[in-house]
């Protein structure tokens, strides 16, 4: 019998982190997704904020992972090759907010973040746009910003590259255990395995329920944001949050890693059907505005190229990371809600680890690494004329507004976790991420899609099932491109 | 280094026609096109009602193009690279451009024709509220998909905004099977031709409902449904109105941007109205020898007065290299009520007639375009109607022009 070492349960930031880091050991490992690629849950559509550290309560697991994740970072991103920028962050406060900020500065020196409190001048000196009344900022330089589906296909991807399955498309619907094994069944198939790592979110609780574990209460807020044109990146160079509150870390303004500006996001309770619905609404727009309006000048909303939403799945005060007691070879990776981006390369050594020691699986002695990609946009004149040299297709731009060209395309549909759809491909290469939003290219995207797959052109997808983009043919029948 | 006296960037109808202009003055001329082939967004528009002014009949998109290829590329003194996206262009008129053919080339121009087109605005730029399903699209996407791919995008469908696209596309779309539900425009008066209004929804029953917006859309994976409501004198929609119409389709028409990106940051005065270049009479930006023209300048809704605009950019450019232009603008045009823009924005002082192009702000009836120079009258136009979706233009004779002028409506 085919019997994995680790089923793998969702292929968010949180599931690839844990795929990844089992695939440095010598072991069977699998991922199953529901959707049609990784990333298309909250791992992509947040803030894709490294958070320094400061905010969680020292001693949680939320504190723990995200300093250690923090760490990580430079050398993770680096060697997967994601955008990433270590530009710290500031919470900005009113005069009357200095006692807040002291308690947010001490709370990071225990946690083991650098911290310190700036007065105006220096503030202004970091970021010249910030709000007129704004007298107090806690700064943390090692704070950062990535982009966060970038990072989940990359670890995805290595993983791939060292020996990981990865299945999508594939919604688990049952679970049974017997003998020490695990059955996994989707549409498709069964899957037998000693260990199951439920990394689902949105759909945690759903799954836990399929083994018969507690169903924890779980809560889902949603968020909007706004993107702004790459023209605006100039008016922040930080990540900017106001004061926290009980609802979270409130309406943030930062650059991102690719150059753009975001802005958000708002936090509403949501019911667990609307989760994965991710519908952004005027409402929760108009309250980024104004939160936008409190913290910074000059930030001109006017230039958004781009408005969505994502949802955040929290169970409880902290994150769950652990073994079930009723249901052994079980983990539970629930309710990582913010800093969960960060703490990602965190909990994925930490899981892999305590499955390794368990099942006494050995390291590998040598990693395939994940190989650079070109990108046409960030490439000096020598490197795009070597590249177009052997591959006219590099020369080929698509993707007018970010400068993608057709070669970057075609390596994305045959990567080790391949774009089959458009916004596949836009995760992976950023085609309709700029200021016409594929106004342009989608369709040559859709050509590329359909001839690489070898799939009609009515068969292209904007994501998962049922999501086409020209589903019927005119009457007259032109000649298809 | 590869030189040419004039380089045009955009191959549509502007920088054809820019060629063309060019020339005839004996220039060497060459353009870059970022697509396979010369024509611009002509070669989607297979419908007709293209070249009534220009050519005296009536063709497709793809005919009225035609016309203009076959002249250039017959012309030995064009060089025209396909697949070429122009990444760079400095004030001294170095180029820098890729085509998978070609790599990396660059290029050193006497002058320069901007003629790169307009983009549609997306829904993010409109902040559509709701969900992310498929079955949003562009106009011009549609149409691109269903006139040269050859696929219908969906089967119910509503549109928001009456641009000349959209418009077309309700008749496109129909005729195809499909059903164009309703055309709605916050605005309460059309951006689009009256023509279209008659012959793409009137034709076809298709409704139209002016100060009207979409509040949200619905569906997961594929677009469902779509609330609508009217919106009160600030724009701002009357929740209590709120209505909701099942279409897979939400088509957008809501408005063109001059796709000026790649002169960003550069001392080309740009203008914040017609979000293209501040030129004179000769299409010439502020930095001298650098023209601009067609939709790349300001948004069109005739190809016949791109054409006429770029001929005039492409024969300026080959002028500017043989040294023949006057070096300086000195009179401003401004304007007055009711005149959103008029373009060109400067003219020299001199001789001969120049027509100064106009659009309206609102819709107006029976009023006078007055041309006014200080206290002068210098010129006045009778008007039946007047809408800012019918681009105007009123011919001054230059030696009239002694100071700053001013394009108005008076009743």
């Amino acid at each position: 019998m085919n019997v994995y070492d680790v089923i793998v349960i969702g292929g968010g930031v949180i599931g690839t982190a844990v795929l990844r880091s089992l695939s440095t050991y010598r072991a069977r490992v699998l991922l199953l997704e529901k959707s049609s690629d990784v990333a298309c849950g909250s791992s992509r559509a947040n803030s894709g904020i490294v958070h320094a550290g400061y905010d969680a309560e020292t001693g949680t697991k939320k504190a723990i992972f995200n300093v250690r994740g923090a760490e990580m970072f430079p050398a993770l991103t680096e060697e997967l090759d994601v955008p990433y920028k270590k530009v710290g962050s500031l919470v900005a406060a009113r005069k009357d907010g200095l006692p807040a900020l002291g308690v947010l500065r001490d709370r990071g020196i225990k946690n083991g973040v650098k911290v310190e409190i700036l007065a105006r001048e220096e503030i202004v000196a970091l970021e010249p746009n910030i709000a007129d009344d704004i007298a107090y900022a806690l700064y943390a330089p090692e704070a950062g910003v990535v982009s966060p589906y970038q990072l989940t296909i990359a670890q995805a991807d290595h993983a791939v590259l060292n020996g990981a399955e990865v299945r999508l498309e594939e919604k688990v619907i049952a679970i049974t255990h017997s003998n020490g094994l695990f059955t996994v069944a989707t549409k498709k198939g069964n899957y037998v395995a000693r260990y199951v790592v439920n990394a689902a979110g949105a759909g945690g609780a759903e799954v836990n329920a399929l083994v018969g574990e507690e169903p924890y209460q779980e809560t889902h807020a949603v968020g909007d944001y706004f993107i702004l044109d790459r023209k605006e990146s100039g008016v922040v160079r930080t990540v900017v949050f106001p004061l926290p509150d009980e609802r979270g870390k409130g309406i943030l303004v930062a650059p991102t890693a690719d150059g753009n500006v975001i802005l958000g996001p708002t936090s509403r309770k949501v019911p667990h059907e609307e989760a994965e619905l991710n519908a952004v609404t005027a409402d929760g727009l108009q309250y980024v505005r104004e939160g936008v309006a409190r913290l910074m000048k000059n930030v001109n909303v006017r230039n958004a190229i781009r408005v969505y939403a994502g949802t955040r799945t929290a169970v409880g005060h902290d994150f769950i990371i652990e073994e079930s007691v009723k249901v052994p070879g079980f983990y539970m990776l629930l309710g990582i809600c913010s800093p969960g981006l960060t703490s990602a390369p965190a909990i994925g050594e930490y899981v892999s680890k305590e499955i390794a020691e368990k099942l006494s699986l050995s390291k590998k002695d040598a990693l395939t690494a994940l190989p650079k990609s070109f990108r046409f946009r960030e490439s000096s004149p020598e490197e795009i004329a070597r590249q177009t040299e052997e591959d006219p297709a590099f020369g080929r731009i698509v993707c007018r507004c970010e400068k993608v060209t057709e070669g970057e395309i075609v390596r994305a549909v045959h990567s080790p976790v391949p774009a089959k759809t458009v916004d596949a491909v836009k995760r992976r290469v950023r085609a309709g991420m700029g200021r016409c939003q594929g106004g342009f290219c989608q369709p040559r995207v859709m050509e590329i899609l359909s001839r690489e797959l070898n799939i009609p052109m009515t068969s292209v997808r904007k994501g998962d099932a049922g999501s086409e983009i020209a589903p019927y043919e005119v009457k007259d029948g032109y000649e298809k491109v | 280094m590869r030189k040419f006296d004039v380089v045009i960037i955009g191959g549509g109808p502007a920088g054809m026609a820019a060629a063309i202009g060019a020339r005839e003055q004996g220039a060497s001329v060459a353009i870059l096109e970022r697509d396979v082939r010369l024509g611009g967004i002509l070669n989607q528009c297979i419908h007709n009602g293209f070249g009534l002014h220009y050519f005296g009949e009536e063709l497709t998109g793809p005919e009225y193009a035609e016309r203009f290829r076959k002249k250039v590329l017959s012309d030995e003194g064009i060089t025209v690279y396909l697949e070429a996206m122009v990444l760079s262009l400095t004030e001294d008129r170095v180029l820098t451009a890729v085509s998978p053919t070609q790599g990396l080339i660059e290029i050193s121009a006497g002058s320069i024709v901007l003629a790169m087109g307009c983009r549609e605005r997306s829904a993010g730029a409109i902040g559509l509220v709701g969900t992310r399903p498929a079955g949003i699209y562009t106009a011009g996407m549609a149409q691109r998909l269903s006139n040269v791919n050859g696929f219908l995008v969906g089967k119910e469908v509503v549109i928001l905004g009456s641009g000349d696209i959209g418009l077309i596309m309700a008749r496109r779309m129909t005729s195809e099977g499909a059903k164009v539900k309703l055309v709605m425009e916050l605005m309460p008066f059309s951006s689009g031709l009256k023509r279209n209004i008659v012959q793409c929804l009137n034709d076809y029953d298709i409704p139209l409902r002016y100060s009207t917006t979409v509040t949200r859309v619905t569906g997961k994976e594929r677009l469902t449904g779509v609330y609508v409501a009217p919106v009160d004198e600030k724009l701002q929609p009357i929740l209590e109105k709120e209505e909701y119409i099942p279409c897979d389709t939400l088509l957008l028409s809501v408005g063109l941007i001059p796709e000026n990106d790649l002169i960003a940051g550069s001392n080309i005065e740009m203008s914040r109205v017609t979000s293209g270049a501040v030129v004179d009479e000769y299409r010439q930006t502020t930095v001298p020898g650098i023209f601009s023209a067609g939709n790349v300048l300001h948004v069109h809704d005739l190809v016949d007065n791109v054409s006429e605009e770029a001929f005039i950019a492409g024969r300026s450019a080959a002028q500017f290299v043989a040294g023949n232009l006057p070096e300086k603008a000195c009179v401003s045009v401004t304007v007055g009520r009711g005149v959103r823009y008029a373009l060109p924005q400067r003219i020299h002082l001199g001789e001969g007639n120049v027509r100064l192009y106009f659009r309206v702000d609102q819709v107006y009836r029976s009023m006078t375009v007055t041309v006014r120079s200080g206290n002068d009258l210098l010129k006045k136009k009778k008007t039946m109607v007047l809408a800012p979706g019918e681009m105007q233009y009123v011919e001054i004779d230059k030696c009239l022009v002694s100071g700053d002028l001013c394009v108005a409506l008076e009743e």
